[in-house]
């Protein structure tokens, strides 16, 4: 009984993002891109989850760590004949080496969980407001130096001659080992003693549990996660400084707040929630038709819909849609715990 | 290093004065709202833009300034009073967490909605441009508006501890700001209390709105958007529980980043967000309670 409820939590989000992938696959190309983007979003949700979930401290840097994984998968795979173009002061080591889709990617998760055990090792002595600011200066700081170091990357240009590896499959794979790799520590000691920090850090301290430590762990492991989901999104679309920078930062978090910052299912619901409104209403500024009625919004309706969204769902329901818990089988007794589940069987 | 320093003339020590005048106003507001909600209001640079463009919009109707000036006012007070309504209100009982990030959801709402509506190419505002002429003290260009600021931040501020030190309103603020469910108990009317105190917030913010546009007459959606996240940066920095360290972690903030701007040779002017916030993450690592306040453990008792 146990074993399978410790499965739901896993197979929860991971149903939800092959069932994303699966009606990726079914529906136009045009559209696709929209779901593809939805499963990278739920990438860099995850990894944020991995973090502020568990240690229940705010973090406004996490960006920074996909911006950074961005740009060493980026500069690492572009084909070395084109660098001189797009790159023209690249340091001689990034100009000359040039790998395949998969190392860049592991080299991304590699580049953004150094970034965050440096940033990491000081901050995460901070809690509250002060890591919250001290977070948002490292977000300042790396898309300062990004946007004009151009020394590492291409600085103010936009990442164009990337490799669109990132088709549905690759996204959907990435999805998956976010969330596998966000499960696997939430189950293990790591997690639960950071859950416990969380919980209480004055009690857990008490208990022997090194608070410092573990969020360290935490961050880590998160920066890793979201620094290969910047690598993902880099061979997704061309990107710039501006595109990894506060809107993402706000969108992401909205996303896991909508969701329920305090499980994985809800940092799945959420960015899969928003992205599809988000996506549907991007669609609706061009103009669509739905179901009969034609439908044409003004350009930059959806950021004012997903900020409106954000504000309602934190004032109604403050701990998320999912309300921070895990998909659970409900126990023998008959007590529907997911209504929508027992509805639709 | 020495060329850095031999940079420092006395034009960029008045412009940065001035812009720590005018962070040091921003940073009063927010620590004013802080202080009493236990809220950190990252939408109140929104409140700076809205009266911006209410100065945009009058001068491009022709408004005489005192009209522009009033119609200002009027907008950021309206807007913060349903601010407070409904967003502060409901998530009053919430953690800081959570109100952060609402605040932060509001802040892109309203950047979002004026973006819709007046378009991102921004308008101009002329109202108070004289005050952007220099008056010459002994070979010193130093525009009248860095003089201005100083003043009304100086003002503003003693105005402020006047207000918190002296009248019942202030005292009720301060027992609020100290333990609000006592407060409540002993007959302190919070909603009043809270309201007063962000009609405080929203007036010194539309000051704000007239200083930043004499300083900077473009206003865009962004308007005041970095200036908020270094004046917050500031704020955490000086110590956010009192209107003092508060105001003088905005001031340092203000003129610590108008004298780099300076002093910094061209080729590294652009670093300077680099420069401010790694010493932003180096004074919280070493106070994380606050430059200007008297240190305390941060270890919570059980």
């Amino acid at each position: 009984m146990r074993r399978a409820a410790q499965l739901t939590e896993l197979a929860g989000p991971a149903a939800l993002v092959l069932g994303a992938a699966l009606v990726g696959m079914a529906v136009s190309s045009s559209t696709e891109t929209y779901f593809v983007d939805t499963l990278v979003k739920v990438s860099i949700v995850v990894a944020l989850y991995v973090f502020i979930g568990n240690s229940g401290v705010l973090s406004f840097g996490h960006v920074s760590f996909v911006a950074l994984g961005a740009w060493t998968a980026g500069v690492l795979s572009v084909p070395a004949s084109e660098k001189p173009a797009i790159m023209p002061n690249l340091a001689g080591f990034l100009r000359d080496t040039t790998v395949g889709n998969v190392p860049s990617l592991a080299l991304a998760a590699l580049a953004g969980s150094v970034l965050a055990l440096l940033v990491g090792l000081p901050l995460m002595r901070l809690s509250g407001l002060a890591a919250g600011i001290a977070t948002f200066a490292v977000l300042e700081i790396v898309h300062n130096v990004l946007r004009y170091y151009d020394k590492i990357g291409p600085g103010l240009n936009t990442f164009s001659s990337v490799p669109e590896t990132t088709g549905l499959w690759q996204a959907a794979i990435g999805a998956l080992i976010a969330v596998a790799l966000a499960f696997a520590y939430q189950r293990s000691r790591f997690g639960r003693q950071l859950r416990a920090a969380r919980e209480d850090p004055a009690a857990a301290s008490a208990a022997g549990i090194s608070v410092y430590r573990q969020r360290l762990v935490a961050f880590v492991l998160s920066g890793a996660l979201a620094g290969f989901a910047g690598g993902l999104y880099v061979h997704l679309l061309p990107l710039n400084t501006e595109a990894l920078y506060l809107d993402l930062t706000f969108v992401t978090l909205a996303m896991l707040v909508v969701g329920g910052s305090t499980s994985l299912l809800g940092a799945v619901v959420g960015a899969l929630a928003v992205s599809g409104l988000d996506s549907l209403l991007a669609a609706a500024e061009n103009g669509i038709d739905v179901f009969g009625a034609h439908l044409d919004l003004p350009a930059g309706t959806r950021v004012i819909v997903v900020g409106a969204l954000m504000a309602i769902v934190l004032i109604a329901r403050p701990g998320g849609l999912t309300g921070g818990r895990e998909l659970r089988l409900p126990p023998r007794r008959r007590r529907a715990e997911a209504p929508t589940a027992t509805e639709s069987a | 290093m020495t060329a850095a320093i031999l940079n420092i003339d006395w034009q960029t020590l008045a412009d940065a004065l001035a812009l720590g005048g005018v962070y040091a106003l921003m940073a009063v507001g927010i620590g004013l709202v802080f202080g009493v909600l236990r809220l950190v209001n990252f939408a109140y640079g929104q409140l700076v833009m809205a009266g911006a463009y209410a100065l945009a919009f009058s001068s491009r109707w022709q408004w005489p300034t005192w009209g522009g000036i009033l119609l200002c006012f009027g907008v950021v007070l309206a807007l913060s009073t349903a601010m407070d309504r409904l967003v502060f209100r409901p998530l009053r009982t919430h953690s800081p967490a959570v109100m952060l990030v609402a605040t932060f959801a509001v802040a892109f709402l309203l950047q979002s909605i004026a973006l819709l509506a007046f378009g991102p190419l921004g308008d101009i505002a002329t109202s108070l441009a004289p005050l952007n002429r220099p008056v010459s003290i002994s070979g010193v260009d130093i525009r009248k508006i860095a003089i201005v600021s100083v003043v009304v931040a100086a003002g503003c501020l003693l105005g402020l501890q006047l207000l918190l030190g002296r009248t019942s309103v202030g005292l009720q603020m301060r027992a609020a700001s100290m333990d609000f469910r006592t407060a409540r108990m002993l007959g302190v009317r919070a909603n009043r209390v809270i309201a007063g105190a962000v009609l405080v917030s929203g007036a010194l913010a539309a000051v704000v709105s007239v200083m930043l546009t004499v300083q900077n007459p473009l206003v865009t959606p962004d308007f005041a958007l970095r200036d908020t996240i270094v004046v917050l940066a500031g704020v955490v920095l000086g110590g956010l529980n009192r209107p003092v360290p508060a105001t003088l972690g905005g001031f340092a903030i203000g003129f610590a980043s108008g004298l780099l701007g300076g002093a910094l040779p061209t080729n590294q002017s652009q670093y300077l967000p680099t420069f401010l916030f790694a010493a932003v993450i180096l004074v919280l690592l070493v106070r994380p309670n606050g430059l200007f306040t008297r240190g305390r453990g941060s270890v919570e008792r059980v």
